[in-house]
C-alpha cells in the first residue's frame, strides 16, 4: 500500500492526509477490502453458520490450512486454462481470418457457430470424456471450445468493417483479396483480437473448471467438489477465491498485451 | 489533343436487371491535362461516374475508355481520394502516401530497393500540399484539414494520369476548403495531370474546373457542358466577381430544374 499513499516527505507538509492520495489507484483495493469487511460484519451480524456462508476469516483461515492442494491445484487450473486459451487463440486466429476473407464463407458459417456457441459446454464434457477419459485434456478441451468464440466473432468482424472507401482505393489501384487483408483487414483486426482476448480469458476458466468438476481428479474444480462433499464449505469459497485470484491476473496480463500491441487503437479514439 | 477518358452511352444497372438504372447514356470526354468537374443533384450517379473510370464498375453498355484502353478492370493508372480521407491510424503519414506503391504491379517490386527514393518523393507531395515535416505524426495527430491534404499525397504518389476526386473536402469547414481549393489549383498547374472532380459546391467547380458537366437526376446522364471562361492561374478573389457568380447562378438553376424534373 506504500505506492498508493504519494511520498509523504516530498509533498507539502499544508495539504492534509486525504489529498495526498490517489483515490482512483487505491479505490479498487479500497473497494475490495470494503466487500469483505462489509461481508464480515454481516455473517457475523445475522450469526450465520459456516456451511451456509462462512466469514472472510475462515475462508483466509482455510487458505491457509490447506495451502499446500489449494497451490497444487491451482497450478494445475492454471495449466489446463492457458493451454486451452493458447488453442482458443490460435484456433480463433485462424478461423476467424478465414470468415472474415469472403462474404460467401461468413453468411455461411456464421449460423453454425451460433449453434455451436449456444450448445452448454458442461454438456460437451461427458463427449470429451468418452473421447480421452477423464483428467486433463477434457479440461483443457472446454477451456479452448468456450473461449475460441469471442476470439472467431472479433477477428472476423475487423475485418468484416473495413471502410468501403480504404477498399475502392487500394482495388483501383488493382490490389488484390490477399493484398488488401494483409495491408488493412489484419492489421485492423488486431484491436479486436487483442480486446476479445480479455472476455476470451475469463471464459477459459469457466470452461477448465467446470470440465475438472465433472470429470477430473485434479484442479480447483475438482478440490471445490470434493470439498463440498465433504461439507468443508470454507475451502470450497478458498478454491472461489483463488479462482478469482487467477482470473484477475490473467485479465490484467491480457489487457497489458492489449495495450502494448494496439496503443494506436487506444490513442486514436481517444484523440477525437 | 487526345482524350484520356472518353465515356460513351454508358448504362450501369446495380442489382442485376430489375435493379435500380445509376446512369443511362452517359456520354463524356475529357482532354489530358484538362479540370473536369461534376456537379448534379444528390444521387444522380456521380459516385458510379467514379467507379466506372476508375474500373471498379463494368458497365452492362457503351464504352469507357482510359488512356487509350477499354477498361475491363481496375486501371492503376488512376489516383482516388474521397471526402473520408481514410487514413489508415496504425501507419504514419508517410507510410500511408506510400501505401499505394506497395499495391501498384510496376512500383511494388522496386519499392525495397529504391525505398529512399520514394521516400524522397512522399516528403516532396507533404511539402507541396504544405504538410513539411508532418510525415512521422500519425493520421490521428493531424487535424481533418491535414488528413484530407495527406489523402491528396496518397493519391498522387504513384505519379497517375488522372486524379478522381469524390468531395474531397464535404466535410471540412468554409476556410480550410478554399485552402484547400488553392492547393488543387496549384497541384494541377504544377504536375502534368488530368482531374475529375465530383462535387456538391458549385463555386468549388466553378473555381476549379476548365468545365463543369451537369448531370440530371437518376438515372443519370450529362445534361449540359459548360466552359469555365475565366483565365489561369485564378485567384480565390475572382469568386466573389459577378461574373463568377452568374456561372454559380446559372449552374444553380440548372440542378434546381434538373431536381425539380426527377
Amino acid at each position: 500500500m506504500s505506492a498508493v499513499i504519494e511520498d509523504i516527505q516530498k509533498s507539502e507538509p499544508a495539504r492534509p492526509l486525504i489529498a495526498r492520495i490517489d483515490w482512483v489507484r487505491a479505490s479498487p483495493w479500497l473497494y475490495t477490502i470494503a466487500l469483505f469487511a462489509i461481508w464480515e460484519a454481516s455473517v457475523r451480524f445475522f450469526d450465520l453458520p459456516y456451511t451456509v456462508l462462512p466469514a472472510p476469516s475462515r475462508i483466509f483461515a482455510a487458505f491457509y490450512q490447506y495451502w499446500s492442494p489449494i497451490w497444487k491445484n491451482s497450478l494445475q487450473t492454471l495449466y489446463t486454462t492457458t493451454l486451452g486459451f493458447l488453442m482458443a487463440v490460435v484456433g480463433g486466429l485462424a478461423l476467424g481470418l478465414f470468415i472474415g476473407w469472403s462474404k460467401v464463407i461468413y453468411a455461411g458459417l456464421y449460423p453454425l457457430m451460433i449453434g455451436f456457441n449456444a450448445v452448454p459446454k458442461v454438456a460437451v464434457v461427458p463427449i470429451l470424456v468418452i473421447w480421452f477419459g477423464i483428467g486433463a485434456i477434457p479440461a483443457m478441451l472446454t477451456a479452448f471450445l468456450i473461449s475460441f468464440f469471442p476470439i472467431v466473432v472479433n477477428v472476423a468482424t475487423g475485418l468484416a468493417t473495413i471502410e468501403p472507401e480504404t477498399e475502392d482505393v487500394l482495388r483501383a489501384l488493382g490490389a488484390r483479396k490477399l493484398d488488401i487483408m494483409l495491408k488493412v483487414g489484419i492489421p485492423r483486426s488486431m484491436p479486436y483480437f487483442f480486446g476479445s482476448l480479455k472476455v476470451a480469458i475469463t471464459l477459459a476458466f469457466v470452461g477448465s473448471v467446470v470440465s475438472e468438476t465433472v470429470a477430473s481428479n485434479y484442479g480447483l474444480g475438482n478440490l471445490m467438489s470434493s470439498a463440498q462433499s465433504q461439507f468443508n464449505v470454507p475451502l470450497v469459497f478458498a478454491g472461489l477465491l483463488a479462482l478469482a485470484v487467477e482470473g484477475i491476473v490473467m485479465y490484467s496480463i491480457m489487457a497489458w498485451v492489449e495495450r502494448r500491441m494496439t496503443g494506436w487503437a487506444h490513442r486514436s479514439t481517444m484523440s477525437h | 489533343m487526345t482524350h484520356l477518358v472518353s465515356i460513351e452511352n454508358v448504362d450501369m444497372r446495380y442489382g442485376g436487371a430489375s435493379g435500380t438504372l445509376a446512369v443511362a447514356g452517359l456520354t463524356f470526354k475529357v482532354d489530358k491535362g484538362e479540370f473536369a468537374a461534376v456537379v448534379g443533384p444528390s444521387g444522380c450517379g456521380k459516385s458510379t461516374l467514379m467507379r466506372l473510370v476508375t474500373g471498379l464498375h463494368i458497365p452492362q453498355a457503351g464504352h469507357v475508355i482510359v488512356a487509350g484502353q477499354h477498361v475491363t478492370e481496375p486501371v492503376s493508372i488512376v489516383g482516388m481520394a474521397f471526402q473520408n480521407p481514410s487514413m489508415l491510424p496504425w501507419r504514419t503519414t508517410l507510410d500511408n502516401i506510400l501505401l499505394p506503391l506497395e499495391i501498384v504491379e510496376r512500383h511494388r517490386k522496386r519499392l525495397r530497393a529504391h525505398k529512399a527514393e520514394y521516400v524522397e518523393k512522399a516528403e516532396h507531395l507533404l511539402d507541396v500540399v504544405g504538410l513539411k515535416g508532418f510525415g512521422s505524426k500519425y493520421p490521428w495527430q493531424l487535424s481533418g484539414g491535414m488528413q484530407q491534404r495527406a489523402n491528396l499525397c496518397r493519391a498522387l504518389i504513384h505519379e497517375p494520369q488522372l486524379l478522381m476526386l469524390d468531395e474531397p473536402f464535404g466535410a471540412l469547414d468554409a476556410f480550410t476548403r478554399e485552402e484547400l481549393w488553392c492547393v488543387i489549383r496549384d497541384l494541377h498547374a504544377a504536375q502534368d495531370v488530368t482531374i475529375v472532380l465530383v462535387t456538391h459546391d458549385l463555386r468549388e467547380a466553378v473555381f476549379l474546373a476548365d468545365k463543369v458537366l451537369v448531370m440530371s437526376a437518376r438515372p443519370g446522364r450529362v445534361l449540359r457542358e459548360h466552359r469555365v471562361p475565366f483565365a489561369r492561374p485564378r485567384d480565390l478573389e475572382i469568386t466573389y466577381d459577378k461574373a463568377f457568380n452568374d456561372v454559380v447562378h446559372q449552374l444553380h438553376g440548372e440542378i434546381a430544374s434538373a431536381r425539380r424534373a426527377a
